[in-house]
């Protein structure tokens, strides 16, 4: 028997590569956690997907039935070519490894399509901590009408609402790049998706 | 429904987002200030990760197909060996029908057909990118033209694709339809720009829609394989994604102050293999490691 609820907490260690205030369950990333018959055929009882993602997670992944029973862990990617994806499916693995969970299948889903609004509260506040500004609750899926602006952003550093966009694409594929107006500090938005 | 058809599809559209997404990061490290090069290099990463996952799903079909006995896919490739099978196997294959190509191909060897095979040991006639797509970047002006017009095509094309019944299909255009959404606005929002700028501006934009525009038409003529799932309810219906796009770059010319061509030839032939000079090029470099280092990997 699996305890998942042990498994969640461990997936508290793997963070963001790219974002490492974030683990990958403040990110949202991570949809769902449960026990499996038998995962694997492969030496050493492991079998991921991640190279050939499943897009509904309905592919079977025929194994041999073996003895101990098997942990599917269900993750979703932020952005189609982040990066950080192959990073963070080699982490959880690890870390589930070192725990003891040798039979662990990945699978990646797409649909349902991540949001920010996945993002925990907590996560949320590690952001602004770590001197990003979290994506703004209840935000509509950025809008196609031209030239429109989100509402202000708040400086992660002085809270002023007082800022401007610079660019809609930052370092990374989930951010964009703001600049505060009263402390003149350019600072990362964690934007609505 | 026959396997291959919908192989077919898939990378049609894998190709195109692979062919754009590379074209893209051509720019990168390259680009007129820090912030653009940065914003068109994170649209190259969303493209590329958007044929990745379309990628996966064809070697996924590929592979299962090889699997049943008698489909003439998994033949054409089966005289070559070794990991050159998608691209040899594809050598021999009919440029015209092209029913046979490499997709499913897994050669005599039984090599697996992996999202890295379709990518770079494919050949120019094997790929069925429009030719929009595969158009080389000439200025800012022109790569800005190039992404807007197919950002509006993905945009609603997404949308469509989103209620396919190919569930796989349907849950990777639900990703992309929300970053296809920020390409739009960026690309549009810079067409209008540079459309309603400087005298220069304006005329290097008007030089990018001379280039350009016969390469649109091409978007919305669909392929056999393209006619025969958007009758099953697969492939997304190009004839009522056209007027939408057409109302789309209407709006945005008319704000940048550009005049939509009337009508014009429309250069068809990418969907069926058929490619301009350019593609050639961009393969030979984006394939080059692998053609010269089989199964290198870093």
């Amino acid at each position: 028997m699996v305890n998942t609820a042990q498994i969640w907490s461990l997936l508290e260690q793997v963070n963001d590569p790219e974002v490492p205030v974030l683990s990958v369950v403040d990110l949202g990333i991570i949809r769902e956690v449960r026990e499996v018959a038998a995962v694997s055929a492969k030496p050493g009882g492991v079998a991921d997907t991640g190279g050939a993602a499943a897009a509904n997670g309905e592919t079977a992944d025929e194994g041999r039935a073996e003895d101990a029973p098997g942990l599917e862990v269900i993750l979703t990617p932020t952005y189609s070519g982040c990066p950080a994806m192959d990073v963070i499916r080699m982490n959880i693995r690890m870390v589930l490894l070192q725990n003891g969970y040798k039979n662990v299948k990945l699978t990646t889903v797409l649909s349902p399509a991540w949001t920010t609004d996945w993002m925990s509260d907590r996560g949320k506040e590690k952001l602004k901590g770590y001197g990003i500004a979290p994506p703004l609750p209840s935000q509509q899926v950025c809008h196609p009408a031209l030239f429109h602006r989100e509402e202000a952003v708040p400086c992660p550093h002085c809270n002023s609402y007082h800022t401007s966009l610079i660019s809609e694409f930052g370092s990374t594929a989930c951010k964009a790049l703001y600049r505060c107006e009263d402390c003149k500090e350019p600072f990362d938005y964690f934007k609505c998706h | 429904m026959e396997q291959q058809t919908l192989i077919d599809y898939t990378l049609h559209l894998a190709d195109n987002a692979l062919v754009l997404g590379h074209r893209n990061s051509e720019w990168t490290g390259h680009g007129p200030i820090l912030e653009q090069d940065i914003a068109l290099s994170n649209i190259a990463l969303d493209l590329i990760g958007q044929a990745r996952n379309f990628y996966q799903y064809a070697a996924r079909l590929s592979n299962e197909g090889a699997g049943a006995a008698g489909l003439g896919a998994a033949a054409a490739g089966a005289g070559a060996a070794g990991l050159g099978a998608a691209g040899l196997g594809a050598g021999a294959a009919d440029l015209g029908g092209g029913r046979e190509m490499a997709a499913g191909a897994r050669g005599g060897g039984g090599v697996e057909v992996t999202e890295d095979t379709l990518a770079y040991l494919r050949d120019a006639w094997d790929y069925r990118n429009c030719l929009l797509v595969e158009q080389n970047n000439g200025d800012w002006a022109k790569t800005i033209l190039r992404l807007f017009f197919f950002s509006s095509y993905q945009y609603y094309f997404y949308q469509r694709l989103q209620q396919s019944r190919d569930r796989d299909l349907a849950a990777i255009a639900e990703k992309s339809y929300k970053e296809v959404t920020y390409h739009l606005r960026w690309s549009s929002e810079w067409v209008i720009r540079l459309g309603d700028g400087t005298e220069e501006s304006r005329r290097r934009m008007k030089e990018a829609l001379d280039q350009l525009w016969k390469f649109t038409g091409e978007l919305f003529v669909p392929a056999d394989y393209e006619k025969e799932l958007a009758e099953k309810g697969i492939a997304a219906d190009l004839g009522a994604v056209r007027p939408q796009w057409e109302e789309k770059v209407e709006a945005v010319f008319q704000q940048a102050g550009l005049t939509k061509p009337a009508a014009a030839w429309e250069q068809t032939g990418g969907k069926q293999g058929r490619h301009t000079e350019h593609l050639g090029y961009l393969l030979a470099e984006m394939q080059f490691l692998q053609r010269a280092y089989p199964g290198c990997e870093w």
